[in-house]
């Protein structure tokens, strides 16, 4: 079991690691913006399953927490500044 | 822990990684910002539910299965809600949708534009 753990942490690392193409070469500052927001995602589920692999679940588990709150916030955030709807109208 | 939540554990996991790699494809392959955040803001969604939902039966009964489970909780209410308003702020900002004529350039009499 501690074997198909380490497995499924390596292939979701490799997965946010084709994400981290969108975030560097995306057409507009949305494309961008969605794909840290899934980068955020899979960076938790990765820091559960280390959690695991570690025998920490107790600490890991509070980082992970912390990180779901954040990746939340800073979507939310960088939604409402680059929302340049107000400039449109005349 | 017993044969049955082992197996249970590692088939949620396994679906869990399939629509992760869905998410991930359709953020590489789609050609639009709006088809690529329909393909992020579900697929990223289940998956991240799924598989931690397979590390709280793997877990078993204890504190750190009742903060997985609001992660879960908290993940379902936040990440379409985070979808919704970063696809609204494209709209009003004035990104527009991916058709089949603009790409190809044929009947372009009838763009208002």
């Amino acid at each position: 079991m501690s074997s198909f753990l380490l497995g499924i942490t390596i292939f979701i690392a490799l997965l946010t690691a084709a994400a981290m193409y969108r975030v560097a070469v995306g057409k507009t500052i949305f494309d961008r913006v969605i794909a840290s927001g899934l980068v955020g995602t899979n960076g938790f589920i990765l820091l559960t399953l280390i959690g695991f692999i570690f025998g920490r679940i107790n600490m890991f588990v509070d980082i992970a927490l912390a990180y779901a709150l954040l990746n939340f916030v800073v979507v939310i955030v960088l939604g409402k500044y680059f929302d340049r709807g107000r400039e449109r109208q005349p | 822990m017993t044969l049955v939540q082992i197996i249970l554990a590692v088939i949620l996991m396994l679906g869990g990684a399939f629509f992760l790699t869905v998410s991930a494809l359709g953020l590489l392959r789609l050609p639009d910002f709006y088809a690529r955040t329909h393909a992020v803001g579900k697929s990223e969604t289940l998956g991240t539910i799924l598989t931690l939902f397979g590390l709280a039966v793997y877990n078993g009964w204890g504190l750190s299965t009742f903060k997985i489970l609001f992660i879960i909780f908290f993940v379902l209410i936040a990440s379409p809600t985070a979808t919704h308003a970063i696809a609204r702020a494209a709209l009003r900002t004035g990104l527009e949708p991916w058709t089949r004529k603009k790409q190809t350039g044929e009947d372009t009499k009838d763009k208002k534009s």
